[in-house]
């Protein structure tokens, strides 16, 4: 009985598969009986290897690692882990790859809520959400991490790869993301954040900073993104975000056709933009290299400038203004040559005026002679301030000093 | 020895092991060897004649308005051990003493022609033709599918879902969960679709409710709340008030005369205002996740219907009205609003509940199918409400 009630099990699952389209393996025969067998992708259906991964994440208590050997796995449901202190290893990103290209159940690739939680030297591919969440936990690291969506058309991936959101001390190294309809690594409604040395390509957004506190986005390269690394705080979220240094990254020719979904927040980004500051407060771009981005370099931008609808007393009291934004000592050059017309219509109206596209903000402040607080150092760029009540009209403004802006600290994550 | 005796002893069993689990680690989930392989060792519920039935301290009770779990019908029972009692709360779960457990128990209709168990064939019915609150659920033309047990230790609440075996006599604890191909028939329409059973982990998707206080992984029950269990149910005492009858066994202190306790209507019973049964839906099947401290708590759509988090509960955008998407990506299906009165095509709420497409579908788990009904439900209550959504660029 028992034996009989194993192998009903496992074909049940088998047919699980085909009820969600992944048919032709169940239709060449009982998986169960042959064992698992690789597809034309090198990837393994192993039920025996997935049970046992999600008994581990079951079982885990703090102190442990959950060692992911090499190989190439095809996984039907997300993974879940809600114990703390744990740390989940691959053998490299090269090495272990789990693909959740026919998960039944998720949308997540891995979720997890325990608090201490590192997850390294892996990959996760072609969730149908997002690739790795971690919802609202102290102590999160990410190391050597890829995620990637692999389906040529990208309009089928999920929306953000390194997804933390809601969490305290959060380092994001040494990782790459490919493909995110949204933000490749995308930090949300977090407090104290480090970014550093990663990769972000083929996103929507490369990097994105949103309504979070306290970050320091470094030595990344974003690169054939829509947008290379964007700095956002949206209205109707519970936590508002501020204090943001972004330095010493190369953002280059972030030119990929916008491919979000209708509506979101990062629909709206302009293909071809280096870096953008939306709405948010305390932010200090500096030293960085930003080459070949189609519309502009730096975009700094109001919520007037987007679809959102403004209304005052809003719940949150949420600031539509982007304050105190420093632009010192990038490097910013061969920008603005195939302007996004659709989403950014001034860049031609620049651009026939003879002004390059370094630095654009979109000149909203509460008061006409309001400068918002945004410097632009002196140097070899210019600030082009748009002029809100008639559009094709900006007036450009010399860099300055900057020495009275009040700096940040870096982020330490002890 | 007598059924209730047993079950005592295995309360405290289960007190004692969850005490001593707990001082090595902090998971939710029990661990392999903590708990019995089979549901009949707990000796709570187990088969007499063609009735489950529950040990005699079991309460059976029923939701004002149930999650929607794909058309599953379920069988609940708490057992408080005797001579405790559980503290009453305007809002939250009840505070349940150690050694609580709660046995949810889900189960299809067959067709009578259907040998029990064996039918991948299921129907759409309702609960009271099977179980009344008296006397156990009838099992003539019924597939048990599982039971979840939620057991209350010393060091918190710990989630363990049993899957019957083919056989119908017992179920066996699977803690990575299962994945069962059933086709629901529904009059002369037939669906395919697959019922997962959630694994350990994936309890803590929903009864983890407070993601703010540093307890992410503190689970708790969701349906023993005052507004959920503010209805009348037969049962011992006859057909009377659920939370009434909790008092008069001894096992709820603290409560008020229920006429002055929160709750939430049938979202079934017609008779009722449109906004109240829509209200009580999303609360159910949403407020687990969509509160301001749980797991969806950085969306800001918030459809909780208890007031502990204070007056924000109450404002419109909170539930959706006229707010925009944020990170819901190909969620939103490209439409501009959670909730645009008077117009459910503009709604992304209502495109959500549509899907059953993950990423896009909600709840994100805990369902295959598209539940119609409901779906009618909040169109109706969409339709209805007042006002209008215009985005920056319509103005």
């Amino acid at each position: 009985m028992k034996a009989g009630f194993v192998r009903g099990r496992t074909a049940l699952l088998g047919s699980a598969l085909m009820v969600a389209g992944l048919g032709s393996l169940g239709l060449a025969g009982p998986a169960w009986a042959a064992g698992p067998q690789a597809d034309a992708d090198g990837f393994v259906t192993d039920r025996a290897f997935e049970k046992h991964l999600q008994e581990q994440l079951l079982d885990a208590k703090a102190g442990d690692v959950i060692t992911i050997p090499a190989g190439k796995y095809r996984l039907s449901r997300g993974l879940g882990l809600t114990a703390s202190g744990v740390t989940i290893k691959g053998a490299g990103k090269d090495q272990t790859v789990l693909s959740f290209a026919g998960m039944v159940a998720g949308p997540v690739g891995l979720l997890v809520t325990g608090n201490n939680f590192v997850v390294s030297d892996l990959t996760v591919q072609d969730t149908k959400g997002d690739g790795i969440k971690i919802n609202g936990t102290k102590g999160v690291t990410f190391r050597n991490v890829r995620v990637r969506w692999t389906d040529p058309d990208n309009s089928t991936h999920g929306a953000y790869g390194i997804y933390p959101v809601g969490c305290t001390d959060v380092l994001i190294e040494d990782s790459e993301v490919f493909g995110s309809s949204d933000a490749g690594i995308y930090v949300g409604q977090s407090d104290n954040i480090i970014v550093r040395r990663n990769r972000a390509e083929l996103n929507v957004a490369g990097i994105e900073i949103e309504n979070s506190t306290h970050a320091d986005v470094y030595e990344n390269v974003a690169t054939r993104n829509t947008g290379g690394i964007l700095v956002f705080n949206m209205p109707n979220l519970p936590k508002p975000g501020h204090s943001t240094r972004i330095h010493n990254n190369v953002s280059e020719a972030n030119n990929t056709p916008n491919f979000a979904a209708k509506g979101t927040a990062v629909s709206i980004v302009p293909k071809g933009t280096g870096m953008i500051v939306l709405a948010n407060d305390d932010v200090e771009i500096f030293d960085n290299d930003i080459r070949n981005n189609d519309t502009m370099g730096i975009a700094i931008a109001s919520d007037f400038s987007t679809d959102y609808k403004i209304e005052a007393g809003a719940p949150g009291e949420h600031d539509p203004y982007p304050d105190r934004v420093l632009i010192a000592g990038n490097r910013i050059s061969g920008g603005g040559n195939a302007p996004d017309a659709e989403r950014f219509p001034a860049a031609p109206v620049i651009r026939a005026a003879g002004q390059s596209t370094n630095v654009v903000w979109d000149g909203y402040t509460r008061a006409p002679a309001d400068d918002n607080g945004i410097c632009l150092a002196s140097g070899p760029d210019k600030l082009i301030r748009l002029d809100p009540k008639s559009p094709g009209k900006f007036a450009v403004i010399d860099g300055k000093s900057c020495d009275g802006f009040k700096r940040q600290p870096p982020v330490v994550i002890r | 020895m007598s059924k209730f005796l047993r079950f005592a002893l295995w309360s405290l069993v289960a007190s004692v092991l969850g005490f001593a689990v707990l001082t090595h680690h902090s998971s939710a989930a029990g661990s392999r060897e903590d708990f019995p392989a089979k549901l009949s060792q707990w000796k709570l519920i187990q088969r007499a004649g063609d009735r489950l039935a529950a040990a005699p301290s079991g309460v059976t009770y029923e939701l004002a308005t149930p999650l929607f779990t794909d058309y599953a019908l379920k069988w609940r029972v708490l057992f408080i051990p005797n001579g405790q009692k559980a503290a009453y709360n305007p809002d939250r779960a009840f505070d349940l003493p150690v050694g609580t457990v709660i046995a949810k128990t889900f189960y299809y209709p067959v067709a009578p022609v259907d040998h029990t168990g064996e039918s991948a064939d299921v129907l759409k019915a309702r609960p009271s033709d099977y179980q009344d609150g008296v006397g156990g659920l009838r099992l003539a033309h019924v597939r048990l599918m599982e039971t979840r047990l939620l057991v209350h230790r010393a060091g918190g609440w710990v989630a363990l879902p049993y899957v019957w075996d083919e056989d119908q006599r017992d179920a066996t604890l699977e803690r990575v969960g299962d994945a069962i191909p059933l086709t629901m028939v529904d009059g002369t329409e037939r669906k395919d679709f697959v019922y997962v059973v959630p694994n350990a982990n994936d309890c803590a998707n929903c009864h983890a409710p407070n993601f703010t206080t540093g307890e992410i992984n503190h689970i708790e029950p969701i349906g023993i709340k005052a507004r959920h269990l503010n209805r009348d149910f037969p049962g011992k005492f006859g057909t009377i008030n659920q939370l009434t009858r909790l008092q008069r066994l001894g096992y709820l202190s603290g409560a008020p005369a229920v006429a002055s306790a929160p709750r939430n209507v049938d979202w079934h019973d017609e008779r009722l205002p449109v906004d109240a049964r829509a209200r009580s839906y999303l609360d159910i099947n949403c407020s687990h996740c969509h509160s301001p401290v749980g797991a969806a708590r950085t969306t800001g759509l918030w459809f909780d219907q208890g007031h502990e988090h204070g007056a924000d509960w109450a404002s419109p955008r909170r539930i959706g009205v006229c707010k925009q998407i944020v990170a819901g990506g190909h969620g939103g299906g490209g439409l501009p609003f959670d909730v645009a009165p008077g117009e459910p095509e503009k709604s992304i709420l209502l495109y959500r509940l549509r899907s059953n497409v993950p990423g896009t579908m909600m709840p994100e788990i805990g369902r295959s199918l598209v539940h119609a009904e409901g779906i009618a439900l909040v169109r109706s209550w969409i339709e209805r409400m007042e006002g209008q959504c215009r985005l920056a660029s319509e103005q």
